[in-house]
Protein backbone atom coordinates (compact mmCIF):
# COMPACT_ATOMS: atom_id res chain seq x y z
CA UNK A 1 0.00 0.00 0.00
CA UNK A 2 1.25 3.64 -0.99
CA UNK A 3 0.99 5.92 1.92
CA UNK A 4 -0.42 9.21 0.85
CA UNK A 5 0.09 11.43 4.01
CA UNK A 6 2.58 10.70 6.69
CA UNK A 7 2.53 13.34 9.54
CA UNK A 8 5.58 13.25 12.67
CA UNK A 9 5.85 14.38 15.91
CA UNK A 10 3.17 17.41 14.61
CA UNK A 11 2.73 20.31 17.10
CA UNK A 12 1.05 23.54 16.81
CA UNK A 13 0.36 25.84 19.69
CA UNK A 14 -2.43 29.07 19.99
CA UNK A 15 -0.11 30.89 22.69
CA UNK A 16 -0.21 28.92 25.75
CA UNK A 17 -3.08 26.66 24.85
CA UNK A 18 -1.34 23.61 22.75
CA UNK A 19 -3.59 22.14 20.52
CA UNK A 20 -1.65 19.48 18.80
CA UNK A 21 1.11 17.80 21.22
CA UNK A 22 3.27 15.20 18.80
CA UNK A 23 0.82 13.71 16.64
CA UNK A 24 2.10 10.84 14.49
CA UNK A 25 -0.18 9.33 11.52
CA UNK A 26 0.01 7.28 8.28
CA UNK A 27 -2.69 7.38 5.89
CA UNK A 28 -2.61 4.87 2.85
CA UNK A 29 -4.03 5.36 -0.49
CA UNK A 30 -7.85 4.16 -0.35
CA UNK A 31 -8.08 4.33 2.89
CA UNK A 32 -11.31 6.27 5.24
CA UNK A 33 -9.35 7.39 8.09
CA UNK A 34 -11.17 8.83 10.93
CA UNK A 35 -9.94 11.14 13.26
CA UNK A 36 -12.13 11.34 16.50
CA UNK A 37 -12.54 13.35 19.46
CA UNK A 38 -13.99 16.14 21.60
CA UNK A 39 -15.20 19.59 19.95
CA UNK A 40 -11.48 21.74 20.80
CA UNK A 41 -9.52 19.00 20.40
CA UNK A 42 -7.49 20.18 17.56
CA UNK A 43 -9.26 17.65 15.06
CA UNK A 44 -9.73 20.78 12.75
CA UNK A 45 -6.27 22.05 13.40
CA UNK A 46 -4.90 18.93 12.16
CA UNK A 47 -6.55 18.81 8.73
CA UNK A 48 -5.81 22.38 8.74
CA UNK A 49 -2.29 21.98 9.09
CA UNK A 50 -2.56 19.25 6.34
CA UNK A 51 -3.31 21.96 3.30
CA UNK A 52 -1.20 24.67 4.62
CA UNK A 53 -4.24 26.83 6.01
CA UNK A 54 -2.50 26.50 9.20
CA UNK A 55 1.80 26.55 9.76
CA UNK A 56 2.89 24.09 12.28
CA UNK A 57 4.99 24.90 15.14
CA UNK A 58 7.00 21.82 15.04
CA UNK A 59 7.22 18.46 13.01
CA UNK A 60 6.57 17.28 9.62
CA UNK A 61 3.65 16.70 7.47
CA UNK A 62 4.66 15.08 3.89
CA UNK A 63 2.15 15.04 1.20
CA UNK A 64 1.97 12.41 -1.95
CA UNK A 65 5.92 12.83 -0.86
CA UNK A 66 5.89 16.23 -0.80
CA UNK A 67 6.85 18.19 2.79
CA UNK A 68 4.40 21.06 3.07
CA UNK A 69 6.46 23.36 4.82
CA UNK A 70 9.16 23.27 2.36
CA UNK A 71 7.07 23.91 -0.48
CA UNK A 72 7.12 27.46 -2.47
CA UNK A 73 3.34 28.71 -3.23
CA UNK A 74 3.26 28.17 -6.32
CA UNK A 75 3.75 24.63 -5.91
CA UNK A 76 1.91 24.26 -3.28
CA UNK A 77 -0.97 25.43 -4.67
CA UNK A 78 -0.32 22.81 -7.43
CA UNK A 79 -0.65 19.76 -4.34
CA UNK A 80 -3.61 21.78 -3.19
CA UNK A 81 -5.47 20.43 -6.25
CA UNK A 82 -4.85 17.04 -5.48
CA UNK A 83 -6.34 17.10 -1.94
CA UNK A 84 -9.82 17.89 -1.68
CA UNK A 85 -10.52 19.73 0.92
CA UNK A 86 -15.06 19.45 2.73
CA UNK A 87 -15.27 22.30 5.07
CA UNK A 88 -17.67 22.30 8.31
CA UNK A 89 -20.33 24.76 6.36
CA UNK A 90 -19.50 23.71 3.06
CA UNK A 91 -18.07 27.24 2.51
CA UNK A 92 -19.52 27.57 -0.82
CA UNK A 93 -18.83 31.33 -2.56
CA UNK A 94 -22.36 32.67 -1.84
CA UNK A 95 -22.00 34.94 -4.84
CA UNK A 96 -22.05 32.00 -7.48
CA UNK A 97 -24.74 29.68 -8.79
CA UNK A 98 -23.55 25.82 -7.75
CA UNK A 99 -22.45 25.45 -11.40
CA UNK A 100 -20.26 28.54 -10.96
CA UNK A 101 -19.11 26.98 -7.46
CA UNK A 102 -18.50 23.58 -9.72
CA UNK A 103 -16.67 25.61 -12.36
CA UNK A 104 -14.27 28.22 -10.18
CA UNK A 105 -11.28 25.32 -8.95
CA UNK A 106 -11.45 24.11 -13.01
CA UNK A 107 -10.12 28.17 -14.00
CA UNK A 108 -6.55 27.29 -13.35
CA UNK A 109 -6.75 24.02 -15.71
CA UNK A 110 -5.14 24.33 -19.38
CA UNK A 111 -8.13 26.04 -21.30
CA UNK A 112 -11.01 22.83 -21.54
CA UNK A 113 -13.94 23.72 -23.85
CA UNK A 114 -17.06 24.52 -22.01
CA UNK A 115 -19.04 21.72 -23.29
CA UNK A 116 -16.27 19.28 -21.49
CA UNK A 117 -16.65 21.73 -18.28
CA UNK A 118 -20.40 21.36 -18.33
CA UNK A 119 -20.21 17.90 -18.91
CA UNK A 120 -17.99 17.56 -16.00
CA UNK A 121 -20.16 19.48 -13.92
CA UNK A 122 -23.13 17.87 -14.51
CA UNK A 123 -21.54 14.35 -14.06
CA UNK A 124 -20.17 15.79 -10.61
CA UNK A 125 -23.45 17.01 -9.86
CA UNK A 126 -25.12 13.33 -10.64
CA UNK A 127 -22.88 11.78 -8.06
CA UNK A 128 -24.01 13.65 -5.44
CA UNK A 129 -27.53 13.49 -6.64
CA UNK A 130 -27.95 17.32 -7.39
CA UNK A 131 -27.98 17.30 -11.14
CA UNK A 132 -31.32 19.65 -10.63
CA UNK A 133 -29.87 22.56 -8.50
CA UNK A 134 -27.12 23.28 -11.32
CA UNK A 135 -28.46 27.44 -11.41
CA UNK A 136 -29.82 27.82 -7.84
CA UNK A 137 -27.55 29.78 -5.63
CA UNK A 138 -26.47 28.52 -2.13
CA UNK A 139 -28.94 30.47 -0.17
CA UNK A 140 -31.66 28.29 -2.15
CA UNK A 141 -30.35 25.01 -0.70
CA UNK A 142 -30.76 23.06 2.56
CA UNK A 143 -27.73 22.15 4.71
CA UNK A 144 -27.54 18.52 3.36
CA UNK A 145 -27.93 20.16 -0.41
CA UNK A 146 -24.84 22.51 0.85
CA UNK A 147 -22.99 20.03 1.84
CA UNK A 148 -23.40 17.66 -1.03
CA UNK A 149 -22.24 20.42 -3.42
CA UNK A 150 -19.13 21.14 -1.43
CA UNK A 151 -18.63 17.66 -1.53
CA UNK A 152 -19.45 18.11 -5.69
CA UNK A 153 -16.71 21.26 -5.63
CA UNK A 154 -14.20 19.18 -3.83
CA UNK A 155 -14.75 15.92 -6.29
CA UNK A 156 -14.51 18.12 -9.71
CA UNK A 157 -10.63 18.29 -9.67
CA UNK A 158 -10.68 14.25 -8.87
CA UNK A 159 -8.42 14.79 -6.03
CA UNK A 160 -6.39 11.99 -4.49
CA UNK A 161 -6.63 12.78 -0.94
CA UNK A 162 -9.99 14.21 0.71
CA UNK A 163 -10.38 15.85 4.30
CA UNK A 164 -13.85 16.33 5.44
CA UNK A 165 -14.31 18.56 8.33
CA UNK A 166 -17.36 17.18 10.38
CA UNK A 167 -19.64 16.34 7.42
CA UNK A 168 -22.54 15.60 9.27
CA UNK A 169 -22.27 18.38 11.81
CA UNK A 170 -26.10 20.11 12.15
CA UNK A 171 -27.73 17.98 9.50
CA UNK A 172 -30.62 15.42 10.92
CA UNK A 173 -30.15 11.64 11.12
CA UNK A 174 -31.12 10.68 7.91
CA UNK A 175 -29.15 13.57 5.81
CA UNK A 176 -26.14 12.14 7.91
CA UNK A 177 -26.80 8.88 7.25
CA UNK A 178 -26.92 9.49 3.40
CA UNK A 179 -23.80 11.66 3.31
CA UNK A 180 -21.87 8.99 5.40
CA UNK A 181 -22.88 7.01 2.51
CA UNK A 182 -21.83 9.01 -0.22
CA UNK A 183 -18.46 9.33 1.68
CA UNK A 184 -17.93 5.42 1.25
CA UNK A 185 -19.46 6.13 -2.29
CA UNK A 186 -16.41 8.60 -3.07
CA UNK A 187 -14.00 5.94 -1.31
CA UNK A 188 -14.85 3.21 -4.04
CA UNK A 189 -15.58 5.15 -7.23
CA UNK A 190 -12.30 7.72 -6.62
CA UNK A 191 -9.92 5.41 -4.42
CA UNK A 192 -8.65 7.97 -2.46
CA UNK A 193 -7.28 8.62 0.89
CA UNK A 194 -10.08 10.78 3.04
CA UNK A 195 -9.61 11.92 6.42
CA UNK A 196 -12.56 12.40 8.43
CA UNK A 197 -12.90 14.53 11.49
CA UNK A 198 -16.28 14.12 13.28
CA UNK A 199 -17.65 13.10 16.54
CA UNK A 200 -20.75 11.16 14.71
CA UNK A 201 -20.48 7.73 15.70
CA UNK A 202 -22.80 6.44 13.60
CA UNK A 203 -21.18 8.52 10.75
CA UNK A 204 -17.48 6.73 12.14
CA UNK A 205 -19.40 3.53 12.00
CA UNK A 206 -20.30 3.28 8.14
CA UNK A 207 -17.18 5.31 7.16
CA UNK A 208 -13.96 4.65 8.97
CA UNK A 209 -11.66 1.76 7.77
CA UNK A 210 -9.50 2.89 10.52
CA UNK A 211 -10.00 5.14 13.22
CA UNK A 212 -8.08 7.52 15.74
CA UNK A 213 -8.92 8.84 18.97
CA UNK A 214 -7.34 12.54 19.73
CA UNK A 215 -7.45 13.34 23.64
CA UNK A 216 -5.91 17.10 24.47
CA UNK A 217 -3.53 17.18 21.12
CA UNK A 218 -2.61 13.63 21.10
CA UNK A 219 -3.64 10.50 19.29
CA UNK A 220 -4.41 7.96 22.58
CA UNK A 221 -5.96 5.14 20.69
CA UNK A 222 -5.93 3.69 17.19
CA UNK A 223 -7.94 1.04 15.50
CA UNK A 224 -10.94 -0.27 13.61
CA UNK A 225 -14.30 1.14 14.56
CA UNK A 226 -14.81 -2.12 16.22
CA UNK A 227 -11.84 -2.00 18.06
CA UNK A 228 -12.21 1.36 19.70
CA UNK A 229 -15.72 0.80 21.17
CA UNK A 230 -14.44 -2.29 22.69
CA UNK A 231 -12.16 0.17 24.32
CA UNK A 232 -11.89 -0.72 27.99
CA UNK A 233 -10.16 2.97 28.25
CA UNK A 234 -12.75 4.64 30.05
CA UNK A 235 -12.51 7.79 28.28
CA UNK A 236 -12.26 6.31 24.38
CA UNK A 237 -15.48 4.35 25.56
CA UNK A 238 -17.17 7.06 26.62
CA UNK A 239 -17.71 7.99 23.28
CA UNK A 240 -19.49 4.67 22.08
CA UNK A 241 -22.21 5.12 24.60
CA UNK B 1 -9.08 60.61 58.98
CA UNK B 2 -8.72 63.24 56.10
CA UNK B 3 -4.80 62.86 56.02
CA UNK B 4 -5.95 58.63 55.07
CA UNK B 5 -8.24 60.05 52.51
CA UNK B 6 -6.09 62.41 51.27
CA UNK B 7 -3.23 59.50 50.81
CA UNK B 8 -5.94 56.78 49.82
CA UNK B 9 -7.15 59.17 47.01
CA UNK B 10 -3.47 59.67 45.60
CA UNK B 11 -3.36 55.94 45.60
CA UNK B 12 -5.88 55.42 43.75
CA UNK B 13 -4.62 58.41 41.25
CA UNK B 14 -1.69 56.74 41.11
CA UNK B 15 -3.15 53.71 40.20
CA UNK B 16 -5.41 55.23 37.38
CA UNK B 17 -2.70 57.27 36.46
CA UNK B 18 -0.86 53.86 35.62
CA UNK B 19 -3.50 51.93 34.20
CA UNK B 20 -4.04 54.91 31.68
CA UNK B 21 -0.05 55.44 30.92
CA UNK B 22 -0.40 51.43 29.93
CA UNK B 23 -3.70 51.67 27.90
CA UNK B 24 -1.98 54.34 26.11
CA UNK B 25 0.90 52.76 25.44
CA UNK B 26 -1.20 49.31 24.47
CA UNK B 27 -3.33 52.02 22.57
CA UNK B 28 -0.14 53.14 20.60
CA UNK B 29 1.55 49.83 20.32
CA UNK B 30 -1.45 48.42 18.63
CA UNK B 31 -1.32 51.82 16.21
CA UNK B 32 1.54 50.88 14.98
CA UNK B 33 1.51 47.26 14.64
CA UNK B 34 -1.81 48.11 12.32
CA UNK B 35 0.00 50.17 10.60
CA UNK B 36 2.84 48.22 9.51
CA UNK B 37 0.54 45.41 8.59
CA UNK B 38 -1.33 47.56 6.56
CA UNK B 39 1.85 48.84 5.07
CA UNK B 40 2.69 44.65 4.00
CA UNK B 41 -0.77 44.59 2.90
CA UNK B 42 0.03 47.62 0.84
CA UNK B 43 3.28 45.88 -0.42
CA UNK B 44 1.56 42.73 -1.03
CA UNK B 45 -1.20 44.10 -3.26
CA UNK B 46 1.29 46.00 -5.71
CA UNK B 47 3.51 42.63 -5.61
CA UNK B 48 0.51 40.35 -6.52
CA UNK B 49 -0.92 43.41 -8.55
CA UNK B 50 2.22 43.30 -11.10
CA UNK B 51 2.51 39.66 -11.42
CA UNK B 52 0.56 37.34 -13.25
CA UNK B 53 -2.42 36.01 -13.43
CA UNK B 54 -4.60 38.71 -14.46
CA UNK B 55 -8.03 38.57 -13.49
CA UNK B 56 -9.25 40.96 -16.10
CA UNK B 57 -13.07 39.22 -16.11
CA UNK B 58 -13.21 39.94 -12.04
CA UNK B 59 -11.84 43.28 -12.27
CA UNK B 60 -14.74 44.58 -14.74
CA UNK B 61 -17.18 42.86 -13.08
CA UNK B 62 -15.59 44.89 -9.38
CA UNK B 63 -15.57 48.02 -11.49
CA UNK B 64 -19.18 47.57 -13.03
CA UNK B 65 -20.45 46.64 -9.39
CA UNK B 66 -18.10 49.44 -7.76
CA UNK B 67 -18.71 52.33 -10.11
CA UNK B 68 -21.79 51.42 -12.21
CA UNK B 69 -23.27 50.57 -9.21
CA UNK B 70 -22.21 53.65 -7.24
CA UNK B 71 -23.48 56.17 -10.01
CA UNK B 72 -27.01 57.16 -9.02
CA UNK B 73 -25.82 57.39 -5.70
CA UNK B 74 -23.15 60.07 -6.84
CA UNK B 75 -24.73 61.72 -9.38
CA UNK B 76 -28.15 62.67 -6.53
CA UNK B 77 -25.09 64.22 -4.26
CA UNK B 78 -23.26 65.86 -7.59
CA UNK B 79 -26.77 68.22 -8.32
CA UNK B 80 -27.09 68.87 -4.83
CA UNK B 81 -23.79 70.04 -4.49
CA UNK B 82 -23.51 72.39 -6.59
CA UNK B 83 -27.39 73.76 -6.52
CA UNK B 84 -26.62 74.23 -2.75
CA UNK B 85 -23.32 75.44 -3.05
CA UNK B 86 -24.72 77.99 -5.44
CA UNK B 87 -27.72 79.12 -3.38
CA UNK B 88 -25.33 79.55 -0.63
CA UNK B 89 -22.65 81.69 -2.19
CA UNK B 90 -25.05 83.62 -4.13
CA UNK B 91 -26.03 86.23 -1.04
CA UNK B 92 -22.38 86.79 -0.34
CA UNK B 93 -21.02 87.79 -3.52
CA UNK B 94 -24.58 89.82 -4.09
CA UNK B 95 -23.24 92.25 -1.37
CA UNK B 96 -20.46 92.68 -3.63
CA UNK B 97 -22.08 92.75 -6.48
CA UNK B 98 -19.94 90.17 -7.64
CA UNK B 99 -23.19 87.69 -8.44
CA UNK B 100 -21.23 87.64 -12.08
CA UNK B 101 -18.57 85.51 -10.38
CA UNK B 102 -20.72 82.96 -9.63
CA UNK B 103 -20.16 80.20 -12.28
CA UNK B 104 -16.37 80.73 -11.86
CA UNK B 105 -16.49 80.46 -7.86
CA UNK B 106 -18.63 77.55 -7.86
CA UNK B 107 -16.67 75.70 -10.64
CA UNK B 108 -13.36 76.26 -9.21
CA UNK B 109 -14.46 75.19 -5.61
CA UNK B 110 -16.38 71.87 -6.71
CA UNK B 111 -13.44 70.99 -9.32
CA UNK B 112 -10.66 71.46 -6.88
CA UNK B 113 -12.03 70.44 -3.80
CA UNK B 114 -15.29 69.92 -2.95
CA UNK B 115 -16.26 67.28 -5.91
CA UNK B 116 -13.23 65.11 -5.24
CA UNK B 117 -13.82 64.78 -1.48
CA UNK B 118 -17.56 64.98 -0.86
CA UNK B 119 -17.56 61.96 -4.12
CA UNK B 120 -14.95 60.13 -2.13
CA UNK B 121 -16.81 60.26 1.12
CA UNK B 122 -19.95 58.83 -0.06
CA UNK B 123 -17.97 56.33 -2.20
CA UNK B 124 -16.21 55.23 1.52
CA UNK B 125 -19.36 54.95 2.68
CA UNK B 126 -20.71 52.62 0.13
CA UNK B 127 -17.83 50.72 -1.32
CA UNK B 128 -15.50 50.83 1.46
CA UNK B 129 -18.34 49.28 3.87
CA UNK B 130 -19.14 46.79 1.35
CA UNK B 131 -15.66 45.39 0.36
CA UNK B 132 -15.28 45.13 4.34
CA UNK B 133 -18.45 43.27 4.93
CA UNK B 134 -17.98 41.14 1.81
CA UNK B 135 -14.83 40.06 2.68
CA UNK B 136 -15.15 39.75 6.01
CA UNK B 137 -18.10 37.42 5.73
CA UNK B 138 -16.24 35.61 3.08
CA UNK B 139 -13.35 35.11 5.69
CA UNK B 140 -16.36 34.48 8.68
CA UNK B 141 -17.64 31.57 6.40
CA UNK B 142 -14.57 30.08 5.03
CA UNK B 143 -15.06 31.20 1.92
CA UNK B 144 -11.62 32.93 1.50
CA UNK B 145 -10.14 29.15 3.11
CA UNK B 146 -11.84 27.35 0.81
CA UNK B 147 -10.42 29.43 -2.18
CA UNK B 148 -6.78 28.87 -1.07
CA UNK B 149 -7.29 25.29 -0.73
CA UNK B 150 -8.38 24.85 -4.64
CA UNK B 151 -4.91 25.91 -5.35
CA UNK B 152 -6.63 29.69 -6.01
CA UNK B 153 -4.64 32.28 -4.60
CA UNK B 154 -7.46 34.65 -2.78
CA UNK B 155 -5.64 37.93 -2.54
CA UNK B 156 -5.39 38.30 -6.19
CA UNK B 157 -9.07 37.02 -6.84
CA UNK B 158 -10.65 38.93 -4.05
CA UNK B 159 -8.07 41.50 -3.10
CA UNK B 160 -6.33 43.19 -5.97
CA UNK B 161 -9.81 43.39 -8.56
CA UNK B 162 -11.44 44.56 -5.58
CA UNK B 163 -8.56 47.93 -4.45
CA UNK B 164 -7.93 47.87 -8.40
CA UNK B 165 -11.67 48.32 -9.47
CA UNK B 166 -11.77 51.23 -6.73
CA UNK B 167 -8.72 52.93 -7.87
CA UNK B 168 -9.80 53.29 -11.46
CA UNK B 169 -13.40 53.77 -10.79
CA UNK B 170 -13.31 56.77 -8.47
CA UNK B 171 -11.80 59.33 -10.79
CA UNK B 172 -14.48 58.33 -13.17
CA UNK B 173 -17.07 58.88 -10.90
CA UNK B 174 -15.84 61.73 -9.97
CA UNK B 175 -15.70 63.40 -13.25
CA UNK B 176 -19.28 62.48 -13.64
CA UNK B 177 -20.08 64.36 -10.50
CA UNK B 178 -18.35 67.60 -10.71
CA UNK B 179 -20.56 67.29 -14.23
CA UNK B 180 -23.08 66.94 -12.88
CA UNK B 181 -22.44 69.81 -9.85
CA UNK B 182 -22.15 72.31 -12.31
CA UNK B 183 -25.36 71.31 -13.72
CA UNK B 184 -26.94 71.96 -10.53
CA UNK B 185 -24.96 75.01 -10.30
CA UNK B 186 -26.53 75.88 -13.53
CA UNK B 187 -30.11 75.26 -12.36
CA UNK B 188 -29.24 77.20 -8.82
CA UNK B 189 -28.24 80.21 -10.91
CA UNK B 190 -31.00 80.20 -12.61
CA UNK B 191 -33.20 80.09 -9.48
CA UNK B 192 -33.04 83.90 -9.37
CA UNK B 193 -31.73 84.89 -12.61
CA UNK B 194 -31.66 84.22 -16.11
CA UNK B 195 -28.27 82.96 -17.47
CA UNK B 196 -28.40 80.68 -20.86
CA UNK B 197 -26.24 77.45 -20.91
CA UNK B 198 -24.14 78.72 -23.29
CA UNK B 199 -22.86 81.87 -20.97
CA UNK B 200 -22.44 79.81 -17.94
CA UNK B 201 -20.50 76.76 -19.27
CA UNK B 202 -18.35 79.72 -20.97
CA UNK B 203 -17.98 81.54 -17.40
CA UNK B 204 -16.72 78.13 -15.99
CA UNK B 205 -14.22 77.15 -18.52
CA UNK B 206 -12.90 80.69 -19.15
CA UNK B 207 -11.57 80.42 -15.30
CA UNK B 208 -11.18 76.35 -15.06
CA UNK B 209 -7.63 75.91 -15.81
CA UNK B 210 -5.69 72.58 -16.53
CA UNK B 211 -3.95 73.08 -12.34
CA UNK B 212 -7.02 73.33 -11.38
CA UNK B 213 -8.58 70.04 -12.92
CA UNK B 214 -5.64 67.66 -12.88
CA UNK B 215 -3.82 67.36 -9.58
CA UNK B 216 -7.46 67.44 -8.22
CA UNK B 217 -7.66 64.40 -10.60
CA UNK B 218 -4.46 62.26 -9.54
CA UNK B 219 -5.82 62.68 -5.89
CA UNK B 220 -9.07 60.74 -6.41
CA UNK B 221 -6.89 58.00 -7.97
CA UNK B 222 -5.22 58.14 -4.31
CA UNK B 223 -8.77 58.53 -2.32
CA UNK B 224 -9.74 55.26 -4.93
CA UNK B 225 -6.60 53.19 -3.36
CA UNK B 226 -6.89 54.60 0.23
CA UNK B 227 -10.61 53.17 0.08
CA UNK B 228 -10.01 50.24 -1.48
CA UNK B 229 -6.89 48.97 0.43
CA UNK B 230 -8.68 49.89 4.04
CA UNK B 231 -12.35 47.89 3.07
CA UNK B 232 -10.05 44.86 1.61
CA UNK B 233 -7.51 44.98 4.53
CA UNK B 234 -10.43 45.23 7.12
CA UNK B 235 -12.48 42.61 5.62
CA UNK B 236 -9.40 40.30 4.63
CA UNK B 237 -7.83 40.64 8.16
CA UNK B 238 -11.88 40.34 9.92
CA UNK B 239 -12.19 38.18 13.44
CA UNK B 240 -13.61 35.17 13.65
CA UNK B 241 -17.60 35.50 13.96
CA UNK B 242 -20.27 38.00 12.71
CA UNK B 243 -18.78 40.94 15.30
CA UNK B 244 -16.43 40.66 13.06
CA UNK B 245 -18.33 41.22 10.21
CA UNK B 246 -19.55 44.60 11.29
CA UNK B 247 -16.71 45.75 12.91
CA UNK B 248 -14.68 45.30 9.51
CA UNK B 249 -17.37 47.24 7.89
CA UNK B 250 -17.46 50.18 10.21
CA UNK B 251 -13.72 50.47 10.60
CA UNK B 252 -13.40 50.50 6.63
CA UNK B 253 -15.65 53.55 6.73
CA UNK B 254 -13.81 55.31 9.46
CA UNK B 255 -10.60 54.85 8.21
CA UNK B 256 -11.01 55.67 4.80
CA UNK B 257 -13.11 58.93 5.08
CA UNK B 258 -10.41 59.49 7.81
CA UNK B 259 -7.62 58.87 4.60
CA UNK B 260 -9.53 60.98 2.42
CA UNK B 261 -8.73 64.12 4.39
CA UNK B 262 -5.38 63.01 5.56
CA UNK B 263 -4.68 62.65 1.47
CA UNK B 264 -6.83 65.41 0.84
CA UNK B 265 -4.35 67.70 2.89
CA UNK B 266 -0.68 66.39 1.69
CA UNK B 267 -2.19 66.86 -2.29
CA UNK B 268 -3.20 70.57 -0.96
CA UNK B 269 0.73 70.84 0.21
CA UNK B 270 2.18 69.59 -2.68
CA UNK B 271 -0.39 71.55 -5.42
CA UNK B 272 0.84 74.69 -3.90
CA UNK B 273 4.37 73.76 -3.55
CA UNK B 274 4.06 73.05 -7.55
CA UNK B 275 2.00 75.92 -8.33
Amino acid sequence: METVVEIEHLKKSFGNNHVLNDINLKIERGENMVVFGKSGSGKSVLIKCLVGLLEPDEGKVVILGNEIAKLPTEELNVLRKKIGFLFQSAALYDSMTVRENLEFPLRDLKKKPQAEIDALVLETLTSVGLEDAMDKMPSELSGGMRKRVGLARTLILKPEIILYDEPTTGLDPITSKEISQLILDVQKKYNAASIIITHDVECARITANRMVVIKEGQCIAQGTFNELSASTDKWVSSFFK
Amino acid sequence: MPINLKIENKVVVEKIAKLAEHSHIKALKGFFIEMAELSIFTLRFFKEALKPRYEFKELIKQAYLIGYKSFPLVAITGLIMGLVLTIQSRPTLAEFGAESWLPAMVAVSIVREIGPVITALIFAGKVGSGIGAELASMKVTEQIDAMEVSGINPFKYLVVTRIAAATFMLPVLVIAADAISMYGAYIGVNLKGDVSFHLFFLEVFAKLSFSDVFPALIKTVFFGLAIGLIGCYKGYNADKGTEGVGKAANAAVVYASLMVFVIDMIAVQVTSLFS
